[in-house]
């Protein structure tokens, strides 16, 4: 696929992106609008089940995908982007599920006939995450080409929590060789943020986990990945985490709160959403990317690098 | 870094007397140290079989013990009793009593997917863990457990609206767990953003919380998952050998 096959393509925001996640959801359209990308918001989507619905029974979570996915059909589209890492997981895992699981296929089948709908089948939709969007329909050189309002002297370290990249089979598109995302190592948000002119900090924990999936029933534990993840960017000195999920967003900041409050260990790195980041980078406000929602505040830190 | 497994000789095992002559020869204190035998009996066979008639727990046989899992564990990093491994290894023994030492932390598995990526037997750990914490639950050895109730709550929202509204759903596991929501750190949160958002987007969470998000002509759908979930339900108890009511 080219990326002018990706110019235009359907939008799955997901819950989050309606609620705590809201900054990400008015960055990406923003940054979509800066880029001339068309993002057509799936007509009546419904939750795609997060962390937490497999654990009741995988394959109800396997129909709730495949139904958004037949909603993409539908509208005649053959890509759907998801920026939250839980749905873009979730849709994948489908994908893959109903490729290679007959039992997955019947109960997708019975549940979305009884539901009256089409039932999804295998194949006819690619689910792929914001920076795959992004990095294909635009690329680097392009992006920089468009940036107005240089991240220069901005220290980031890009943390890309598990749901990106982990199990590695869900995703075979990565690992590819040159061009294709690593799992081991993603670099996607580091060349696009790279390419607005940012210092990516080598950073080791990109894929460490947050305990989103525990963010609330096991904060103690939650609170102490989190804190390591802050600690560690901000000795590897970066100013700020660039985050592509809500659920590692909302978890690195609501646990910075927790860490300080229950731990007694604060940290001041800040933590933004890489399409805010890349949205300030193409000349829009901080208001327009919605950096007054971030829990972190960093208002007076972007003021000093002279962004947005 | 190497894995730091728990000693196989536990503290209750080790046996050494103050004072003590054998044949005339003293060996009072650690002259005496000597660990108890340990016979095991109760063998429960259809542990390993149950396990992987519970979703996640499918493919426990394929093991072979090389502990790239424990190695590669988020929580075992935090918690060195955190031991997907060994788990692995006692259910496929059928040593139940073994298991059970572990019961109240086995449920901490945050479905980071690590074991997965790296187990070269394609065994799906993760899945194997939440079986394990399931299988716990529905035999009486563990009460429900946090993460459950959120995992109810949360699939409770979804199959009833297709939707989820975050406050909503946290509000709602609070209440479930026992627990006060005006937590200090909960606290500061919430005054945190009401002192910097915008009132549009308070507004609109409230508005949220209200008039809960829903997913358009969702009934046929509800009525579908609820009877699949009690259908699965009624298997999974099957598996184990309980009846309705969760008895044996």
């Amino acid at each position: 696929m080219d990326g002018n096959d990706l110019k235009k393509v359907a939008y799955y925001p997901g819950c989050a992106l309606e609620g705590t996640g809201h900054a990400y959801n008015r960055s990406t359209k923003a940054v979509g609008k800066a880029l001339g990308l068309d993002l057509v918001e799936l007509k009546n989507w419904n939750c795609c089940g997060a962390m937490e619905v497999k654990n009741i029974d995988p394959k109800i979570q396997t129909y709730l995908s495949a139904r958004n996915l037949s909603i993409a059909e539908d509208m005649g589209f053959d890509t759907v982007m998801a920026p939250c890492n839980g749905c873009y997981h979730n849709l994948k895992k489908a994908e893959y599920d109903l490729a290679h699981d007959a039992a997955s296929v019947e109960v997708n089948a019975r549940l979305s006939e009884k539901a009256g709908h089409q039932t999804y089948e295998s194949g006819g939709v690619e689910t792929i995450h914001a920076l795959d969007w992004i990095k294909r329909a635009v690329g680097e050189d392009e992006l920089a080409a468009r940036v107005k309002n240089n991240l220069k002297g901005l220290k980031i370290a890009n943390y890309y929590g598990c749901m990106y990249t982990r199990p590695r089979h869900i995703f075979p598109e990565k690992d590819k060789g040159p061009g294709s995302e690593s799992t081991a190592k993603p670099h996607f948000m580091d060349d696009l943020l790279a390419a607005a002119g940012a210092e990516n900090v080598d950073f080791p924990l990109k894929t460490a986990c947050c305990g989103g999936a525990h963010s609330l029933s096991d904060s103690d534990t939650s609170t102490r990945l989190v804190l390591n993840i802050l600690e560690t960017a901000e000795a590897c000195g970066a100013e700020v985490i660039a985050t592509e999920c809500p659920t590692c967003h909302t978890g690195l900041e609501m646990h910075q709160v927790r860490a300080e409050e229950v731990l007694g260990r604060k940290t001041n790195v800040k933590i933004l959403y890489f399409t805010q980041l890349l949205g300030m980078a193409l000349g829009l406000s901080q208001k327009k990317v919605g950096v007054q929602e971030n829990l972190s505040d960093p208002r007076d830190l972007l003021r000093q690098k002279g962004l947005g | 870094m190497p894995i730091h497994e728990k000693s196989l000789i536990r503290p209750e095992n080790l046996v050494e007397h103050e004072h003590l002559v054998i044949d005339g020869v003293d060996v009072s204190g650690h002259w005496s140290t000597f660990i108890e035998g340990r016979s095991i009996t109760d063998y429960n066979e259809a542990m390993q079989d149950e396990i992987a008639a519970l979703p996640g727990g499918e493919n426990i046989h394929r093991c072979w013990q090389c502990g790239s899992c424990t190695n590669a564990c988020t929580v075992n990093a935090v918690n060195p009793e955190f031991n997907p491994r060994y788990w692995i290894y006692l259910i496929r023994l059928g040593m139940e009593q073994e298991l059970l030492r572990d019961k109240d932390i086995i449920w901490q598995c945050v479905s980071c997917n690590k074991c997965t990526y790296a187990c070269p037997r394609d065994v799906v750990p993760e899945g194997v863990m939440k079986a394990t914490a399931h299988w716990l639950e529905l035999k009486g050895h563990t009460p429900k457990s946090p993460s459950t109730h959120f995992d109810e709550g949360f699939a409770g929202s979804v199959i009833k609206t297709g939707k989820i509204e975050e406050t909503r759903v946290l509000l709602g596991f609070f209440r479930r767990t026992g627990q006060p929501a005006n937590q200090p750190w909960l606290a500061r949160l919430v005054t945190g953003l009401v002192r910097r958002m915008p009132l549009g987007y308070l507004t609109r969470l409230g508005w949220g919380v209200v008039f809960r998000p829903r997913t358009r002509n969702w009934g046929a759908a509800r009525r579908a998952l609820n009877e699949y979930v009690h259908e699965v339900e009624a298997q999974n108890r099957a598996a184990l050998g309980l009846d309705g009511q969760g008895r044996q």
